[in-house]
């Protein structure tokens, strides 16, 4: 099942060409690039592993998907995205954020149904490769890179 | 990627008719043209003026007296790009050069102010995105601790993608007295970086020729590495006392007829004298002049009028230590 989260969720994946150009809008807007990954793909894991810093003070999209390469190449396996951090004052939170590289096979989520008292019934969602341990969640493919759009 | 429709400068909320927002950047998508036929015929003058080459070299030329082989390099680079673009149009290969440049020459001579409007200049030529200025010293690239100085160089680099990193004085990268110096690290850093993202920034080491001389033979991967080396003359007379005129008017002084003389003859003699930096010391002259005039200023007291502040006179150059023997080695230049 395909995972869709954040802005863009719904469109095919962005190719290194459309990332560099959304990443060059957040710039030219003053938002702070960052690049983040998980293999907890929950939808309400709002908090993803940082890779390294948000990047302040860039004017151009190079540095940036140097840093997202770089993450793609050591994380196989893991869900990445771009996060844009708009500091101004008022809004002070994220502008932007999208999926850029995702692992090769994902299995999905399962629906948990819990009897509570009363015949209740209370619902989870509990994704498949939760079960196993951090790390090797997904299949040890590469994650599959933007861009090799395959069908 | 459609555009947004006007959003608001700031939040979420939906945009107010009657109060657009800026007009968002675009960010460029636009396709490739088909290659041109191979008998097609391109005007060269006009493409030219189309990119306002000549506009740019003109105000570089109005901007920086005398520089005759800086200038020259300039506007080779200039050609080589505008050819370039053409040779693509027709579907030729055309690979962006290699730009990182060595600006070496005596102090004064203006290497770091045309490092700054380089990165302008390729901006407007179409060579780098955004062309803004990064600035950095030994200092900025090494770190003080084994595994500080990658980090701290690769953040650098990252701050000056798509524009120009100038390296003032690089030859502090490399301390050959001391076997553990981080410096090497940020060198072979930026060597890497050089190479795999040279379409991204340009690289622009600064400094006095000598020193730069013994940091590229002990450095010969950053030596081939760098594909233009450019020598700053050091300047003459006239261009020193052009230099002087330019200065004194974005400063809205003049000088008087007499005190222009005079100020002719203090430069000869200054230039004579040990510790000279072309333009620099061009500008503490300038600045000395001003502390003069406005002391005697002050002195005179009574009623002033406009050109009185802007009026430098003779006695206020004559002043000078310079003609009365100039400074003795060893001192200090600040009271010349």
């Amino acid at each position: 099942m395909r995972i869709t989260q954040g802005t863009f969720s719904y469109l095919p994946d962005l190719t290194d060409d459309e990332i560099a150009a959304q990443i060059g809008y957040a710039q030219a807007r003053g938002w702070a690039v960052a690049v983040e990954f998980t293999d907890d793909p929950h939808p309400r894991n709002v908090l993803w592993e940082m890779w390294g810093l948000p990047m302040f003070g860039l004017a151009d999209p190079a540095g940036a998907m140097a840093e997202m390469h770089a993450c793609r190449a050591a994380c196989p396996g893991h869900y990445v995205r771009v996060t844009a951090y708009d500091a101004s004052l008022g809004r002070q939170t994220t502008a932007l954020s999208f999926i850029v590289g995702r692992p090769a096979e994902e299995p999905g989520f399962r629906l948990d149904r819990q009897e509570s008292a009363d015949r209740r019934l209370r619902y989870t969602l509990h994704p498949y490769a939760a079960d196993r341990p951090r790390g090797n969640r997904y299949a040890d493919g590469s994650s599959q890179q933007n861009g090799a759009r395959a069908g | 990627m459609g555009a947004p429709p006007q959003p608001a400068p700031r939040g979420f909320a939906m945009p107010r008719p009657g109060a657009p927002g800026p007009e968002p950047p675009q960010p460029g998508a636009e396709g490739t043209p088909p290659p041109l036929p191979p008998d097609a015929e391109v005007d060269l003058a006009a493409q030219e003026q189309a990119l306002r080459i000549a506009a740019l070299l003109d105000r570089l030329d109005a901007e920086f007296v005398g520089l005759a082989p800086v200038k020259d390099r300039v506007r080779e680079v200039a050609a080589l790009l505008l050819v370039d673009r053409l040779r693509r149009d027709y579907g030729l290969a055309s690979s962006r050069p290699s730009l990182h440049m060595c600006f070496t020459g005596a102090p004064g001579t203006g290497k770091t102010t045309l490092a700054a409007r380089v990165g302008e200049l390729l901006r407007e030529l179409g060579y780098l995105r955004t062309g803004q200025l990064v600035s950095v010293t030994r200092d900025d690239l090494v770190g003080q601790y084994v595994g500080h100085t990658a980090p701290k160089t690769k953040e650098v680099l990252k701050r000056a993608m798509g524009g120009v990193l100038l390296i003032d004085e690089a030859y502090y990268l490399y301390r050959p007295e001391n076997e553990r110096d981080y410096g090497q690290e940020a060198i072979e850093i930026l060597l890497q970086v050089m190479e795999a993202h040279r379409e991204d920034l340009v690289v622009i080491l600064a400094g006095y020729a000598d020193r730069m001389d013994v940091f590229f033979r002990s450095n010969p991967g950053m030596a081939s590495r760098i594909a233009h080396h450019i020598d700053f003359p050091d300047f003459t007379l006239d261009e020193l006392l052009l230099i002087a005129e330019q200065m004194l008017e974005t400063e809205q002084y003049r000088m008087t007829g007499e005190a222009r003389e005079a100020f002719g003859e203090y430069v000869r003699l200054r230039m004579a004298q040990p510790r000279f930096a072309n333009a620099r010391s061009i500008r503490n002259a300038i600045d000395r002049l001003r502390l003069r005039q406005a002391r005697r200023l002050v002195a005179a007291g009574g009623v002033i009028a406009r050109d009185d502040l802007m009026e430098i006179s003779a006695a206020d150059v004559r002043a000078s230590r310079v003609f009365r023997g100039g400074l003795g080695p060893g001192r200090d230049s600040s009271g010349e």
